[in-house]
C-alpha cells in the first residue's frame, strides 16, 4: 500500500528533481562569483545586498516548502525572521555569541511557536488559515514591540557579530556572505531531500487530495504540522543572518508587510520549485532597490507591478500553479 | 477603581462599534465572495483622510461627513470594477498578492496627496464637551455619539440583512453562491453592492474616529489585523458574529491594557507585574482568538467547513 504512494510518482518526477538541483547549482555558482566581482568593481555594497538576498532566499525557500508543496499560504512567516534576529540579540546579551548556538536557540523557539500556532491554524483552511497565521505573526510582532529590555519599538543595536565555533570569520562582510551562501546551499539540499522523501510525497499528496490520503491511512494534520514546524525553523536561520548583516534587530523584521514580501518572492520565483524562490528573493529585492533609486514612492510602483502581474499574466499565477499541478486554491 | 472600570468599558464599547463597522464589510466580502481583501484597512484610512479634506474645505464636520459618503461609494466602486471583480474566480494566493499590491498603492497615493504629517479634524461644536455619568465621572459627548452612530448602523444592517430582499440575497449568497446565480440573480451586481457597502462602512469608521485620533498613514494597519481577528472569532460571513466579536475583542483589548497589570500585581511584585503586563496586554486578543478557535475552529457563528 505504501509503496504505491512512494514509488509511483518517482519515475515521472525524477527529471523535475534533477532540473531543480541543476537550477539551484547554477544560482549558487552565480552567487559565489558575486564577491570577487564586487571587489573588482570596488563596490562592497553589492556584498551587503547580496547577503540580504541570500538571507531572504532561505526564508522564501522555507515558505515555498509549505506554500508550494502543501498549498498552505502562511501570512505570518516574518515572525520566524524575528525569532532568528532576536535570538542573536538576546543570546549575545547573555554572552552567548556563537552562531551555532544562536541558530539552535532560534530553532527551538521557532519550533515551539510553530507547533502551537500551527496546531490551531491547521484546524482551518483557505481564507481562515491566511488570516489566522497573519494574526499570530502580528502577535509575535507586538510581543517584541513591548519587550522594552531589548529596545521595544526602537530596536536594539548589536555590539558585535556572532562567532562561528569560536572563529571570527563573520567579522568580514565576505565571511558573512559566504556563510550565508553555505547555509542556503545546505538548507536547499535539506529541503530537496524532504520534498523527495516519503514524508514529502505524502505531504504533496495531501495538497492534492487530503480526503484520499486520509483514506489511505495518513493523518493530514500531522504531516502538515511537521512541515509547518520545519519551515518555521529554517526561516529563523534567515533571521540570524539578517541580524548579523544589519548589526541591529527591531520588530520591523516581523511586520506583516515582510510576510507579504516573502509570499511575493515565492510567487515571483515560481511556487513549488524550491530553487525558484531563491531567484524570486533576488528579483524582488533588486526590484525594490532599483525602484527605490528611481523614486521615494517606490511602493507605488511595486504595488502596481503586483496588481498587474496578477491581473494580466496569462491566467494569473494560478496558471503557473496549474502547470505544477496545484490547481485548486478553492473548490 | 469602579469609575476607571466604567470609563474603560465605555472606551472599549466605542472601539468595538468602530471595529464592527470595519469587520462587517470584511466578513460579508469573505463570506459571500470568498475573497480575501487585505486592502480593507486602508479604506478605513481613506475615510479619515476624505473627511479631513472635506471638513477643511467646507469648514464643517457635518458637511465633511455628508460629502465623504458619496466619495467613499466612488472609491469602493472603482476598486470593485477595476481590480476586485477580476479576483473573484482566482485562487486565494492571487487575491493576497493583488490586494497586498493595492495596500502599497493606496498607502503611497495617500502619502503623495496628503503628505506624511498627520491631519486633524475639528470636533463638531454640537458634540464637544462632556456629560456627567455617575458621581464625578465625566465622559466626552462625541464618544457617546460614536457609540450611538455605530449601534444605529448595526441595527440598520441587521434590518437590511434579515428583513429586505437584498439582505435575503446576501444571506443566500453567503450560503450557496452558485445556486443564487443559477436562480437568475445578477451575481456581479450583488458582489459590487456588497463590496461597495463594505468599503463605505470602513470609510465611515475612519471618518467617525477622525476627530478623536490623528489622521495618519499608519492608521489602517493595526485596525486591519484586529478586524481579521474579529472576523475569525465571529465566523466568516456572519454579521452577528462580527458584532459580538468586535465588542469582545475591543473590550478585552481596552480592559486588558489597564487592568492586566493591576491584576498581575496581586500575584507578582510590582516591577515584574508592570513589565509582564506591558508584554502580555497587546497579545491578549490573539490569545483569546487562539482559545476560541481551539474550541470552535469555524468561529462563534461560523458554519463548519
Amino acid at each position: 500500500m505504501m509503496s504505491d504512494v512512494t514509488t509511483a510518482p518517482t519515475a515521472t518526477r525524477a527529471p523535475a528533481l534533477a532540473g531543480r538541483v541543476k537550477a539551484a547549482a547554477l544560482l549558487f555558482v552565480l552567487f559565489a562569483l558575486l564577491p570577487p566581482l564586487a571587489s573588482a568593481l570596488n563596490d562592497p555594497f553589492y556584498v551587503l545586498i547580496g547577503t540580504r538576498i541570500l538571507a531572504y532566499a532561505i526564508a522564501a525557500m522555507a515558505l515555498d516548502l509549505i506554500l508550494g508543496y502543501g498549498a498552505l499560504v502562511s501570512f505570518g512567516h516574518a515572525a520566524y525572521l524575528g525569532f532568528g534576529a532576536y535570538a542573536v540579540a538576546i543570546l549575545s546579551s547573555y554572552g552567548i555569541n556563537d552562531m551555532v548556538l544562536q541558530i539552535l536557540g532560534a530553532m527551538v523557539v521557532s519550533a515551539l511557536f510553530a507547533l502551537v500556532t500551527g496546531a490551531i491554524s491547521l484546524r482551518t483552511r483557505g481564507v481562515y488559515f491566511i488570516m489566522i497565521t497573519l494574526a499570530f505573526g502580528q502577535m509575535a510582532f507586538f510581543f517584541f514591540i513591548s519587550l522594552s529590555a531589548y529596545g521595544g519599538d526602537d530596536g536594539y543595536s548589536l555590539s558585535q557579530k556572532s562567532t562561528v565555533l569560536g572563529t571570527d570569520i563573520l567579522h568580514s562582510d565576505y565571511g558573512l556572505y559566504y556563510m550565508a551562501l553555505g547555509l542556503l546551499a545546505a538548507l536547499f539540499l535539506l529541503c530537496n531531500r524532504i520534498v523527495g522523501s516519503r514524508f514529502g510525497r505524502v505531504f504533496t499528496g495531501i495538497r492534492e487530495n487530503a480526503t484520499r490520503m486520509e483514506a489511505v491511512g495518513y493523518s493530514p494534520f500531522r504531516y502538515q504540522l511537521t512541515a509547518f514546524v520545519i519551515s518555521g525553523c529554517i526561516t529563523s536561520v534567515a533571521g540570524v543572518i539578517l541580524a548579523n548583516q544589519a548589526q541591529f534587530v527591531s520588530p520591523a523584521f516581523m511586520s506583516w508587510h515582510r510576510s507579504g514580501e516573502l509570499i511575493v518572492m515565492v510567487v515571483l520565483g515560481g511556487v513549488g520549485t524550491l530553487a525558484g524562490p531563491i531567484a524570486g528573493a533576488a528579483a524582488a529585492l533588486l526590484l525594490e532597490e532599483w525602484l527605490g533609486v528611481l523614486t521615494e514612492h517606490w511602493p507605488l510602483l511595486f504595488g502596481l507591478f503586483l496588481v498587474l502581474m496578477v491581473l494580466f499574466s496569462p491566467r494569473g499565477i494560478t496558471g503557473v500553479l496549474e502547470k505544477y499541478g496545484i490547481a485548486r486554491g478553492k473548490e | 477603581m469602579m469609575n476607571l472600570f466604567v470609563l474603560q468599558l465605555l472606551n472599549g464599547v466605542q472601539l468595538g462599534v468602530l471595529l464592527f463597522l470595519i469587520a462587517a464589510g470584511l466578513t460579508l466580502v469573505f463570506g459571500i465572495m470568498d475573497v480575501i481583501n487585505l486592502a480593507h484597512g486602508v479604506l478605513y484610512m481613506v475615510g479619515a483622510y476624505l473627511i479631513a479634506t472635506f471638513a477643511a474645505l467646507t469648514g464643517s464636520f457635518w458637511w465633511g461627513l455628508l460629502l465623504m459618503l458619496p466619495a467613499a461609494v466612488a472609491v469602493g466602486l472603482i476598486l470593485e470594477v477595476v481590480v476586485m471583480r477580476r479576483l473573484y474566480a482566482r485562487s486565494h494566493l492571487d487575491q493576497v498578492l493583488a490586494t497586498f499590491g493595492l495596500v502599497m498603492i493606496i498607502n503611497e497615493l495617500v502619502e503623495i496627496t496628503w503628505g506624511t504629517s498627520p491631519l486633524s479634524v475639528p470636533m463638531p461644536e454640537l458634540l464637544s464637551g462632556s456629560v456627567p455619568l455617575m458621581g464625578p465621572l465625566q465622559y466626552p459627548v462625541y464618544r457617546i455619539a460614536v457609540i450611538a452612530a455605530g449601534l444605529a448602523v448595526a441595527v440598520g444592517l441587521y434590518v437590511v440583512v434579515n428583513h429586505t430582499r437584498i439582505g435575503m440575497l446576501l444571506r443566500a449568497g453567503a450560503t450557496n453562491r452558485t445556486m443564487v446565480s443559477a436562480l437568475g440573480v445578477d451575481i456581479n451586481k450583488l458582489f459590487a453592492i456588497v463590496f461597495t457597502l463594505g468599503a463605505v462602512l470602513a470609510c465611515l469608521a475612519g471618518a467617525l474616529v477622525a476627530p478623536i485620533l490623528s489622521v495618519d498613514t499608519g492608521m489602517g494597519e493595526s485596525v486591519l489585523i484586529l478586524a481579521f481577528v474579529v472576523v475569525v472569532i465571529g465566523g466568516i460571513g456572519s454579521v452577528k458574529g462580527a458584532f459580538l466579536g468586535a465588542l469582545i475583542v475591543a473590550i478585552v483589548d481596552t480592559l486588558g491594557g489597564v487592568f492586566g497589570p493591576i491584576l498581575l500585581r496581586s500575584v507578582l511584585d510590582p516591577a515584574a507585574a508592570g513589565q509582564m503586563g506591558r508584554v502580555l496586554a497587546p497579545m491578549l486578543v490573539y490569545i483569546l482568538m487562539a482559545l476560541i478557535l481551539f474550541a470552535k475552529p469555524a468561529g462563534l457563528f461560523g458554519r463548519s467547513a
